[in-house]
């Protein structure tokens, strides 16, 4: 009995010790160093293989590995890997609190290092990917917008104008109402929508970058009555939501769209592409959503939506950082723009091939900071999980503006020291 | 010990072990690691310092997740009245009537199971569609002229909840069936017979002799639903996604765990320390509850 245990212990010493010099001469044989590489977007598999066809092309020792996991589980896969001390080379990181959950764990390169030109980006887009020491964790990728988008074939047939003050857009929603359409699309069943909305309605009404800078540094707070005139305003909008609205899902607004049964949709500028490629004779454009007088300032709310970071546990970080500044390159930001209709940060980024993302570059010049997620996404209960809640509420008639301004405001108190003086 | 009892010995062993591995990585491993893991402060995705019941503590006692907890409980009991109340007792009926024999039961005993065998998330993708504003459920209503009775259903928390609770009555209610006339077709029929023949109606046999016989049957149906209605996270996750929506109505504590263990890409970080807490709590109350109902329900039943 013994003796047999012995040989079928000797037996399995020598298959892994073959294995494993099997493994050892097949890579001598390529000598190519293969880095892995993810992503939360199954959507662009094929965008990134081309990219990264082209990186390999000029970099023939290199091969990148591609594994596009699904934007909800993203999170929970990477975490899992990277606290088990493996994980993918580089990676897409989100910005804000979603990148510093991995920056302050420890899992990431400082970027600067392998990445000095970082500093080049835009101040706004680096905002999504420094800690509140200035470390700089990713290379930022592109940046969202949120605004109104409005059906144009529409207010062409029922002679309407590009609104120039609220009552104006109250109106040119009055007459597609009567007309039968849908003058908005949006629904309140995702709480995400409710912050979206606010991005593109409330900021003009807050004022923008005054309101965000005072209540960050704690000199007012939610409950602050511009804040809550924002949200009244969102609360005029209710009678031109479609029937039903708190059963809308994001799914149904969209469709709503891009089928022209709703006049205008308010969200994001990463929908464009995704209207264009549903219905291609979509004739939409976009506004900032105006305040109360034609002169008032009519704000978008801007973020930084994704980072390229490096894993600070890899052993081939030289090639991955080589990968990285492909990706960070300009050429690599133009395919952003033009492949996906994306706004990409890289300095020296053209967007002359895309029309609609120089409209939004255009509108940016009167942006602020998407407020919850830029401010308020850093710790539980976030300020974003607390107004798509509440708002949520708002819009099914449960709760007062004022309410929800109470509920943020209360939340993020137990928390943030700037409220707690 | 000699060689034929230590043989013995490793013949048991070698046909226990791969079972007992099983258990140990997957289910005792974890839970001890929740147990541990809750009883530190996180930093992100770090383990930092010990803290003891801190965190246990800082669920019961602090805004927001004391609201948040028992809000969730409170949908977690909800699921559980309305499980009992409607599934279980349809399935008794149910149960009863296929075992009475009655016209077609062989059909209806097929139809009633086939839910069962969906898969949870096709069911609740589907169901999420016939229950949207201008869904099945709306347009049937407005077929026959209610559009007073139209809402949206997943989108109010008055009806929330409740139609998911619902669409999963719709879908489970087979299984209760099924074992309900296996325990009732169980019965000998000379005791149903003698019954009869001494003159009891339809209303005595049952609560006189099937009930009490099939005591068994609940037991098991209970302690079930006490665990399905403690574990509920699919039925909501596939029908009204992570965060509770609409404002918390439909938030159990399953969805909390896993919200605040892990984070929610739209709304915010994990918080491991608190998530382990509530996966700790959530493994006490099924142990606990169903321990209950076994003992409960076992002093009801009686021998033949």
């Amino acid at each position: 009995m013994k003796k047999r245990m012995t040989l079928v212990a000797v037996m399995l010493l020598v298959i892994s010790l073959v294995g494993l010099f099997a493994a050892g001469s097949a890579e001598q044989k390529t000598a190519k160093t293969e880095i892995q590489f993810w992503t939360w977007r199954p959507e662009d598999v094929d965008f990134y293989n081309s990219v990264i066809a082209d990186f390999e092309k000029a970099n023939p020792d290199i091969k990148v590995v591609q594994n596009a996991i699904r934007n909800t589980e993203y999170n929970t896969v990477l975490a899992a890997s990277l606290s088990g001390g493996s994980g993918p080379d580089i990676f897409q990181t989100r910005a804000y609190g979603g990148l510093l959950t991995f920056s302050d764990s420890g899992y990431l390169e400082n970027i600067e290092k392998w990445y000095p030109a970082v500093t080049n980006f835009p101040e706004a887009a680096l905002g999504g990917a420094k800690d509140s020491k200035g470390n700089i964790w990713g290379v930022p990728v592109i940046g969202q917008t949120q605004l109104v988008y409005y059906n144009k074939a529409m207010y062409d047939a029922y002679g309407l104008k590009v609104p120039a003050t609220w009552n104006e857009f109250l109106n040119n929603c009055k007459v597609l109402k009567n007309k039968g359409v849908t003058p908005i699309a949006n629904g309140s069943k995702e709480g995400w929508i409710v912050e979206t909305m606010l991005g593109s309605v409330g900021a003009t009404f807050y004022g923008g970058n005054d309101f965000f800078n005072e209540v960050v540094a704690g000199k007012t707070t939610f409950e602050d009555p511009r804040f809550i005139r924002a949200i009244e305003k969102l609360g005029e909008l209710k009678p031109y939501l479609p029937p039903m609205y708190t059963g809308v899902a994001y799914t149904d607004m969209q469709a709503a769209f891009f089928n022209e049964m709703a006049g205008h949709f308010l969200g994001g500028s990463y929908e464009a592409s995704y209207f264009k490629s549903q219905n291609p004779d979509l004739d939409f454009d976009i506004f900032a959503m105006p305040g109360e007088k034609a002169t008032d300032p009519r704000y978008v709310s801007v973020y930084a939506d994704m980072n390229w970071s490096l894993n600070a546990a890899s052993t081939k970080k030289e090639a991955a950082a080589k990968f990285l500044a492909f990706l960070a390159s300009t050429e690599v930001a133009n395919r952003f723009i033009k492949d996906l209709g994306n706004v990409a940060w890289a300095p020296g980024a053209d967007a002359s091939s895309s029309p609609f993302i120089q409209k939004v570059l255009e509108l940016q010049k009167t942006s602020t900071p998407y407020i919850f997620l830029v401010g308020f996404r850093y710790q539980q209960p976030t300020g974003s999980a607390l107004f798509q809640s509440a708002g949520q509420g708002f819009f099914a008639g449960e709760l007062s503006a004022a309410e929800v301004a109470s509920n943020v405001q209360r939340g993020i108190a137990t928390y943030y020291e700037p409220f707690q003086k | 010990m000699n060689g034929k009892s230590l043989r013995k010995t490793g013949t048991i062993l070698m046909f226990v072990t791969p079972g007992l591995l099983i258990v140990v990585v997957f289910i005792l491993m974890p839970l001890l690691m929740s147990l541990f893991n809750s009883m530190f402060n996180w930093n992100q995705l770090i383990r930092a310092e010990f803290v003891g019941l801190e965190n246990i503590k800082k669920l019961f006692n602090t805004y927001p997740y004391k609201e948040r907890f028992f809000n969730a409980l409170g949908n977690n009991l909800r699921w559980f009245v309305l499980t009992m109340a409607i599934q279980n007792t349809l399935g008794l009926l149910f149960g009863y009537l296929m075992a009475r024999r009655i016209l077609g039961h062989e059909f209806f005993k097929r139809v009633f199971f086939l839910p069962v065998l969906f898969s949870i998330v096709a069911v609740g993708f589907l169901w999420g569609l016939y229950l949207r504003p201008n869904g099945l459920l709306n347009a049937a209503l407005a077929a026959v002229g209610r559009t007073d009775l139209q809402h949206a259903w997943l989108g109010e928390a008055r009806y929330a909840t409740l139609s998911i609770i619902m669409v999963n009555i719709w879908r489970w209610i087979g299984f209760p069936s099924l074992v309900f006339l296996a325990a009732i077709d169980s019965i000998g029929q000379e005791y149903l017979e003698a019954a009869y023949l001494d003159g009891a109606g339809e209303w005595q046999v049952f609560w006189k002799i099937v009930f009490p016989l099939i005591i068994p049957a609940i037991t098991v149906i209970t302690v079930l639903t006490i665990i399905g209605s403690l574990n509920v996270f699919e039925q909501v996750y596939t029908m009204a996604g992570l965060d509770g929506a609409p404002n918390y109505a439909t938030d159990t504590i399953g969805t909390l765990f896993y919200r605040t263990a892990f984070g929610s890409v739209d709304s915010g970080s994990p918080e491991i320390g608190i998530g382990s807490a509530i996966s700790v709590v959530i493994y006490l109350m099924t142990f606990f509850f169903s321990l209950f109902s076994i003992i409960f329900t076992r002093s009801k039943e009686v021998e033949l």
